[in-house]
């Protein structure tokens, strides 16, 4: 009761004591155990659950899916220069702005210190790179209020991969495939999408030299 | 799908039944892989193991081409439930059993929901009734492709030495390594036209795989050399008499070549 209290939750409905009451407590802890305290936005845990479950689903049904792994760009900055108070408040835009581009039916979750996941079931690979480029502007055009006239701009990277469609995969894997766009849109500059391209062309032409190179038709000897 | 092992918790969880299913696969199509798998089988068989080779080449299938079979019942009529799994189950010429797609299959060639229960329930099936299940796949990479090489514990790619088949052996281990998390597969080059070429051929995709995929994963791709299988007057022969090369002309090159790869595959 006093967890809920301090997560400004109410205390469950029915008399104390009564299985009604019991329930709404045990769903209010579940609830809370599964969100993040600073944004609302789902934790790690309920991130990895949601993953796991949409693995499953895409197995049996084939339907599309994104995941997208976000990071704030030069938050550290933000910190340093602005202190911790104007670092969760960029931290609470981020998740908001995050919240208003996706669906409803869309995962938004704080799976680190500045970085963000969302899990997109049902998504068209033809429309990933869409909505993963709303997501970033949204971010990129939301001034920051850290203070008393005092506003900032913030920007995020996004890296995205789509699961393997009636392929069982790992939640591991799905997030190491995403993160590693994560990285190249770091590497390239930031404030910047970058999906997996999808297998239409997996083989580029230096891959195909290398290959090649060394390779001599045996019928010359 | 109520008997299959539900794999709740790790999703990559393959069960231990898995080890023993074998996917041949290529790439490309025309590299001898319905051959390999077929022969392989033989091979196989001889050396005392229960073998089942399963055409999962579902809409193109040709394992009853090369085998010379004319089957009555085939894996549509399970799927449809027009007969029973164990009476589609065909003894073949090398001393192994085979279960044959059939050419009504052709309406299988995309991978819905409803086909991929099927698929799963007769692997979970047949399974641990053998030794060895050999999955024939299709060939390039599609979705049909990659579902039923996930089914399988082990990946065997067959190339021949020639740009193309090259290229379409590395897209499908570079895919299967990245959406699949595999990370060791089976190489098996066929119509090598000296000794060791399977040897070279292996190494010019393991040097490419180690430096385009494996900085971005995290553990190394290691191919294994399964087997060279030389160029030999005797595969043809026999392909045209519709005859298994290792059954009509055994101890010629080709032969010694599958047995050989056998020998491998049961070692490891």
């Amino acid at each position: 009761m006093q967890l809920l209290g301090a997560a400004g939750r109410a205390a469950p409905a029915g008399d104390p004591g009564s299985s009604a009451y019991l329930q709404g407590l045990v769903d209010a802890l579940v609830e809370l155990s599964s969100r993040d305290a600073l944004t609302g936005l789902a934790n790690r845990r309920a991130f990895e659950l949601a993953l796991e479950r949409e693995i499953d689903r895409v197995a049996r049904s084939g339907e599309p899916a994104l995941l997208l792994m976000l990071d704030i760009d030069h938050f550290k900055r933000v910190n340093d220069s602005f202190g911790h108070n104007a670092g969760d408040s960029v931290i609470k835009a981020v998740a908001t702005a995050l919240l208003d581009s996706v669906r409803p039916m869309d995962l938004v979750a704080r799976v680190g210190g500045e970085e963000f996941a969302i899990v997109l079931p049902n998504c068209a690979s033809a429309f990933g790179e869409t909505v993963a480029e709303r997501v970033r502007r949204r971010v990129a055009h939301m001034p920051v209020v850290i203070g008393p006239g005092q506003e900032i701009a913030v920007s995020v990277s996004i890296g995205g991969a789509f699961a393997p469609q009636w392929v069982r995969s790992t939640p591991a894997l799905w997030v190491e495939r995403a993160d590693q766009q994560l990285y190249r849109a770091k590497r390239q500059g930031r404030n910047l999408v970058q999906l997996e391209p999808t297998q239409v062309s997996v083989v580029s032409n230096e891959e195909k030299q290398l290959l090649f190179d060394s390779f001599q038709p045996s019928d010359h000897d | 799908m109520s008997e299959a092992p539900a794999a709740v918790a790790g999703a990559d969880s393959r069960p231990a039944q898995s080890r023993k299913i074998l996917a041949v696969t290529s790439g490309k199509g025309g590299v001898g892989k319905t051959f390999v798998s077929a022969n392989l089988a033989a091979a196989l068989a001889r050396a005392g193991r229960k073998v089942l080779v399963l055409d999962a080449d579902l809409g193109l299938a040709n394992l009853d081409v090369v085998l010379n079979l004319f089957p009555k019942i085939t894996l549509h009529d399970v799927f449809t439930g027009k007969s029973s799994l164990n009476d589609a189950i065909l003894p073949a010429p090398g001393g192994f059993s085979v279960l044959l797609a059939g050419s009504g299959m052709v309406e299988y060639s995309r991978m819905t929901a409803e086909v991929r229960d099927q698929f799963q329930k007769v692997i979970d099936e047949v399974t641990p009734k053998f030794d060895h299940v050999l999955l024939d796949t299709g060939a390039g990479i599609s979705d049909v492709v990659l579902y039923t090489v996930s089914l399988a514990g082990e990946v065997l790619v067959v190339a021949t030495p020639e740009p193309t088949s090259l290229t379409d052996a590395y897209a499908t281990i570079k895919v299967l390594a990245t959406t699949q998390g595999r990370r060791k597969m089976g190489v098996l080059v066929n119509q090598t036209r000296k000794p060791g070429e399977g040897r070279q051929v292996r190494q010019q995709l393991q040097n490419v795989v180690d430096r385009y995929v494996n900085p971005q994963l995290d553990s190394p791709v290691r191919l294994d050399l399964i087997g060279e299988v030389p160029v030999d007057p005797a595969v043809r022969d026999a392909v045209l008499r519709r005859q298994l090369v290792l059954e009509w002309l055994p101890g010629t090159p080709a032969s010694l070549g599958i047995v050989a790869a056998a020998g491998k595959l049961i070692q490891n």
